[in-house]
């Protein structure tokens, strides 16, 4: 991070974004990124369970299970 | 995941049965309303539970006088047009900017800063940024206002198209051939201008409004509050999206937007001119704004023939009922914005949706 510029991490791929909205922003934040700016902070435990329900999508998409009707 | 799922649906299930009526539920975010038909959302509501998509994609509310007056400026010699993607596929009246590109400049950026960057390293030509979004998309062009003010930076201007949804659904509301019971709200939008933005919404029209994410969970789960709320007769403000979303939202953000814009009257497809609803840059920073520089002045005009992206935007028709749906008007060869955008109700219908118009 250099002034209002920072490099973010989405899931491998690297980023270019602002921090000049978000200026608590430290290294090691997870923020969400909208149009080139950091918008706001994440709640690490609210993103591990949104993760969790991405990661359960994709196992279930996996399975032979079907929902029917 | 599932026990989410179904345990929403149950509670969507009983509170509609109780409710014994066509219930109508709108959303007012582009991103919902991809995510809702790429998840196959609808196919697991109740039967009387109706999901309309209402005037949440930015480019598809922008009026087709900007639209004009965006080509207008494109075919300009000393200008070059740096605008977001979804813009450039726009129709005009015989051109889009990309039909357009073979003469005239258009840069698409992924960010305000980039649209900046290009008046920089373009110093002969005056660089239009093409500022269109609602509230999440404002702050970062205001940001940039801010930087070519401070660097001087004198050929770089912006025509705003920056929109603001509360004033919206108040038009909507306000109208008469609506049936809104409720609305599900934007989630990004909400991180800006925070969740207690829909209080007046709550208070003054007695609809319940409910800040959801953008998994297919989430937006199940904010229905079922929805639908609970309706069936005990009440209306709250709620937010289930508390990841990102606060009441209060981005201060940094809501106070760029402050310093460098007014709401003044608007235009809005499908809407007509609401008040107080369209961002516009505050006289400290008129040098940078299109609309002074060029002399231009925004009027109001008529959409294609046949083309009724309006009623789509206010949630009044879907997208199969308009004649223009899978004939003349594709993704491919598209007549109005919502069948561009890929935040489009028209688009996101035709991609996901089985029900296709008949042919003749």
């Amino acid at each position: 991070m250099e002034a209002d510029r920072a490099i973010v991490d989405a899931m491998g791929n690297r980023w270019k974004a602002k921090t000049t909205l978000l200026p608590e922003a430290k290294l090691g934040d997870l923020v969400l990124v909208h149009a080139g700016f950091a918008i706001s902070l994440v709640d690490e435990e609210e993103a591990k369970k949104t993760w969790q329900l991405i990661a359960e999508i994709s196992e279930f998409e996996d399975t032979p299970n079907k929902v029917s009707g | 995941m599932l026990d989410r799922i179904n345990k929403a649906q149950s509670m969507m299930n009983a509170a509609c049965k109780a409710m014994g009526r066509q219930v109508h539920i709108m959303e007012v975010c582009g991103t919902h309303t991809v995510s809702i038909f790429r998840n196959g959302i609808r196919s697991i509501l109740p039967g009387s539970l109706k999901l309309l998509s209402g005037p949440g994609c930015p480019v598809c509310v922008t009026d087709q006088g900007y639209i004009d007056i965006v080509l207008e400026l494109a075919d300009r010699e000393d200008c070059i047009i740096a605008t977001y993607g979804d813009m450039i596929r726009v129709p005009g009246k015989d051109h889009s900017l990309e039909t357009k590109q073979a003469k005239a400049d258009v840069k698409v950026v992924l960010s305000s800063e980039d649209a900046l960057q290009l008046a920089k390293d373009n110093p002969e030509k005056t660089v239009v940024f093409i500022a269109v979004g609602f509230g999440t998309t404002a702050p970062a062009t205001a940001v940039v206002v801010k930087e070519a003010a401070a660097e001087s930076i004198d050929n770089f201007c912006i025509l705003s198209g920056h929109k603001l949804v509360v004033p919206a659904m108040r038009a909507l509301l306000s109208g008469k051939n609506h049936n809104i019971d409720a609305f599900l709200c934007p989630g990004h939008v909400s991180v800006i201008i925070g969740y207690g933005a829909f209080a007046e919404i709550v208070e003054d029209f007695g609809r319940p409004c409910v800040v959801a994410g953008f998994e297919a969970v989430q937006i199940i789960e904010g229905l079922a509050e929805i639908c609970e709320q309706l069936s005990s007769g009440k209306a709250e403000l709620k937010s289930i999206y508390p990841a990102v979303v606060t009441e209060k939202g981005n201060a940094a953000a809501q106070r760029v937007i402050e310093e460098c814009f007014e709401p003044v009257d608007g235009f809005w497809r499908g809407l007509g001119k609401i008040e107080k609803s369209t961002l516009k840059l505050k006289d400290k920073y008129e040098r940078f704004d299109a609309f002074k520089r060029f002399d231009i002045t925004e009027a109001p005009a008529e959409e294609a023939r046949g083309c009724r992206c309006g009623e789509v935007l206010c949630g009044l028709i879907e997208p199969p009922e308009c004649a223009l749906f899978g004939q003349s008007c594709t993704p491919q060869e598209p007549v109005g914005p919502c069948m561009v955008s890929s935040e489009g109700a028209c688009a996101a219908w035709f991609k996901y949706s089985r029900k296709r118009a008949q042919k003749p």
